[in-house]
């Protein structure tokens, strides 16, 4: 559990220059207040310390994030892997850390959605800051291949549970094997 | 007579119902999370209109009836359940 936890942390360093005290002192506050802020709203920051005068260390927890998207039936297989990676790309390089993915392949759907009766699912489990899901759902409304989304922060419970599904599925393999 | 009067008689047996308790089934198998990629579970929670069902009917405690709702909810988002039909089951 412990390198679960320690996984999500990333390491934010705040360099404050000058060596006026009054300066400081003010930063010193505000950093306080950011903290209890944080720890009672969103409980990002689990830990604070401060090293030197002038250098103040914090860590922050990253949430982790699942999203599913539904592409077009009438793309063909190399179509499909090029919009995987865009919308892995976009992960990627706004600073988000891909856990997992998981191709369902095309299902049917259980309602028509425009028009089509069959979809081609996907699956990405990532580590990220709140502010990437704005760009990501900006980007999926933009394709046209995609047809639907769902983008959802998971809690606790939800991460235990799929990393559990993950290590039966590779105990499964194994036995296969 | 006063005999006959005390036994009754009836033609089919009459049948008393033995209230069954009502439990949470989350509670009892200590499940953590609902999982909304698994519809054919989910569906044990839909009427055959696909309407969720109450909380008296299925005995699911409050905290995750709660998360069986968001859990059906994103389902019908992602076109695993759907949002209106006739004879799911």
């Amino acid at each position: 559990m412990a390198t679960n936890i320690l996984k999500q942390i990333q390491f934010y360093k705040i360099n404050l220059s000058g060596n006026d005290k009054n300066n400081l002192t003010i930063y010193r506050s505000i950093f306080l207040y950011c903290i209890i802020y944080f720890a009672l709203t969103e409980k990002k920051i689990i830990f604070a310390s401060q090293n030197n005068q002038s250098n103040l260390t914090y860590i922050i927890m990253l949430n982790q994030y699942e999203t599913v998207f539904i592409a077009t039936p009438v793309l063909s297989e190399n179509q499909i892997k090029e919009a995987v990676k865009k919308i892995k790309k976009i992960i990627t390089d706004n600073g988000g850390k891909i856990v997992h993915e998981e191709n369902w392949g095309l299902r049917k759907l259980s309602y028509p959605i425009q028009k089509k009766s069959t979809g081609f699912y996907y699956l990405i489990e990532f580590q990220a800051e709140g502010a990437l899901i704005e760009k990501l759902e900006v980007e999926y409304r933009r394709d046209e291949r995609i047809i639907r989304y769902l983008t959802f922060r998971m809690d606790r419970y939800a991460i235990e549970y799929s990393e559990k599904k993950r290590k039966q599925k590779e105990n499964e393999k194994k036995t296969e094997e | 007579m006063a005999q006959n009067e005390s036994e009754i008689r009836y033609l089919t047996p009459p049948t008393v119902e033995i209230k069954k308790k009502k439990y949470c089934r989350f509670k009892k198998n200590k499940i953590k999370y609902v999982d909304y990629k698994d519809p054919e579970f989910l569906k044990k929670f839909l009427n055959e209109q696909g309407k969720i069902l109450p909380r008296r009917l299925t005995g699911t405690s409050l905290k995750y009836q709660r998360k069986v709702a968001t859990a059906i909810k994103r389902a019908r988002h992602l076109a695993l359940l759907p949002y209106v039909t006739d004879m799911l089951k």
